[in-house]
């Protein structure tokens, strides 16, 4: 009995600072947002109970409805850039490091260098190198006889959540492909030998059995992009603005909910119900889809 | 055996393959290192010779830009303040999360999975959504425009992983060490101290590294809690530079400098540990 006593104190002695934190911090504002979303909001206090007003106004009244679905889409626009083009350039390197090119030492070395830097660092740094006058990139395209691609990369409306994205891009491709680079070297190398020794051709060798094999790494890769694309906000704040600009063209779920929750420059006032509200979608988007993709590629991955 | 990309092994097309696939590779090179030379030459040069000559070396490479944006501009104290909360918020993670995830992998109770879960579950909640509650608690216990505010959220934003890399690792450590400290007398606190933690170091550098470089370069809750000029970490203190120094592009190129060269440095000295300590959480 007093051993069953003595064993508890010490459970508790470690596990509580820990959970306390993530409780307070974490777990709390979790229902604290569904809690808040479903009041309505005189500045920052409480003020009365409206069910799922809140929620309705975002999804069909004006302006909210407009901005909503703008921003989401842009959000959707992250995801699928993303995924297709970084993941899959990742996916390419990641295979080519692992059958050691030439230089692989080197170039996994360079490839991460971004992935180190803060990502308001590079918005800025690229914000300076896309200016459409004085930028290094159409400076470089005029020098080099390529003029007529020279463009207001950042002022365009139909351009800037590409260029953005681009720059994210170069920033993190360094990272899946360090996470199926070591996906490929933890594939056992014995099933993969028997199938060359039958002579499977590479190409076949790579979608029929390496691809299968790194099932997890492709999961987590994709969660973490889909995490990633949900709550983009310091690209778009660094090199297009609180507002989303121009236009509204660039507007994310996360920049929209900033000025929402804040009061943006255009808005004025913070509209704390509204702003929980869209705190809760980014919540469930994020969770939900993260938990279905997670089910539906598991089915996919291969025991060992 | 199967074989690695090389020419001697394959034929035409595997070598035509082999030349695109460098190109590609040398092209990604080429565009991760220009902009990073560029920027460190721009940063010792006037915005004239910017505008000028935006590749050239500099004419006189002025060293003065650094001590302007460090000086004048803040950046000494926006660096001091962010290596005093990145450095106290890991130690809390760091001794917490240990903690935690020792009460977690090394002790058999019915809800220490329900406890596992609830650390899981932070992993995937983004704590950029609970913006509005946490800074409502925020203002409410007074911590508004304070770094314990920023300590605080860090510690939290760092939890889980942390406990979910550490409990990983700490199942895998042999129970009979364990046995063999109790029947020497020592109690739990001994043996977390003395037995599973110089066995956790090797994964504890990899949790601090995964940990500290998104809480260095972290912007969005700095943005949200600190107001006063003289508690801002680097990069929000960078975004006010930004907006104050628009059209002195020397001196916004120095400051891009000082944020970045620093973990550059660091990353050419440790790059193994930096690449395994950054995707710990990604691979298993």
């Amino acid at each position: 009995m007093k051993n069953q006593v003595n064993k508890t104190f010490w459970i508790l002695f470690f596990i509580l600072p820990g959970l306390l934190i993530v409780t307070i911090f974490i777990i709390a504002p979790l229902f604290m947002s569904m809690f808040n979303s479903m009041y309505s909001w005189v500045s920052i206090d409480r003020d009365r109970w409206v069910g799922f007003e809140n929620f309705v106004k975002i999804f069909t009244k004006y302006p909210y409805q407009d901005r909503f679905f703008n921003a989401i889409g842009n959000n959707v626009q992250w995801f699928m850039t993303t995924m297709f083009v970084q993941n899959t350039i990742g996916l390419l390197f990641g295979y080519l490091l692992f059958k050691r090119i030439y230089g692989s030492e080197i170039f996994q070395r360079v490839f991460f260098i971004p992935v180190l830097f803060s990502v308001v660092a590079v918005g800025f740094l690229w914000g300076l190198y896309l200016n459409p006058n004085m930028g290094v990139v159409n400076r470089l395209l005029n020098d080099m006889g390529l003029g007529q691609w020279a463009m207001a990369w950042l002022g365009d409306e139909k351009l800037a959540t590409p260029s953005i994205i681009a720059v994210n891009i170069w920033r993190w491709v360094g990272f899946p492909t360090l996470v199926f680079y070591a996906g490929f070297n933890s594939v056992p190398m014995e099933t993969v030998e028997a199938a060359y020794i039958d002579g499977v051709g590479e190409w076949r060798l790579f979608w029929k059995i390496m691809f299968p094999l790194i099932m997890p790494a492709v999961t987590i890769i994709t969660v973490l992009t889909l995490i990633g694309s949900l709550n983009v906000f310091e690209q778009v704040y660094t090199m297009a603005g609180l507002d989303g600009g121009p236009f509204y063209s660039t507007d994310t779920l996360g920049t929209l909910f900033y000025r929402t929750a804040f009061g943006g420059i255009d808005t004025g006032l913070p509209e704390i119900g509204i702003g929980s509200a869209i705190g809760v979608v980014i919540y469930v988007l994020t969770f939900g889809i993260s938990a279905f993709s997670i089910v539906a590629l598991r089915k996919r991955e291969v025991e060992l | 055996m199967i074989g690695d990309l090389r020419f001697r092994n394959s034929g035409i097309i595997g070598k035509a393959l082999i030349v695109i696939f460098l190109i590609l590779m040398i092209g990604y090179s080429i565009l991760v290192l220009f902009p990073l030379f560029n920027m460190i030459i721009s940063s010792f040069k006037t915005t004239r010779e910017i505008f000028k000559a935006p590749y050239a070396l500099p004419e006189i490479w002025k060293f003065s830009n650094y001590m302007e944006v460090w000086n004048k501009g803040g950046f000494g104290g926006y660096f001091f303040n962010s290596i005093i909360i990145t450095s106290l918020s890991i130690a809390v993670v760091l001794l917490f999360g240990s903690m935690a995830a020792f009460g977690i992998a090394r002790y058999r109770y019915r809800l220490s999975n329900l406890v596992y879960l609830i650390f899981l579950a932070g992993i995937m909640l983004p704590l950029k959504a609970a913006i509005i509650p946490l800074f409502l608690l925020i203002r409410g216990i007074g911590l508004m425009n304070t770094r314990l505010a920023l300590m605080l959220i860090f510690t939290a934003m760092s939890m889980p992983a942390t406990v979910f890399i550490l409990a990983g690792f700490m199942r895998t450590i042999p129970g009979s060490l364990e046995d063999a400290a109790r029947i020497d007398g020592s109690n739990d606190l001994g043996i977390y101290w003395r037995i599973i933690m110089p066995l956790t170091t090797p994964s504890i550098a990899l949790v601090t590294i995964y940990n500290a470089v998104p809480i260095w370069n972290d912007f969005f809750f700095p943005l949200v809690f600190i107001q006063s000029d003289k508690l801002k970490p680097l990069p929000l203190g960078m975004s006010v530079f930004f907006g104050q120094y628009q059209i002195s592009w020397h001196l916004l190129f120095a400051s891009l400098s000082v944020a970045i060269l620093p973990m550059l440095i660091l990353y050419l000295f440790m790059s193994k540990y930096f690449i395994r300590g950054m995707t710990a959480g990604a691979i298993k």
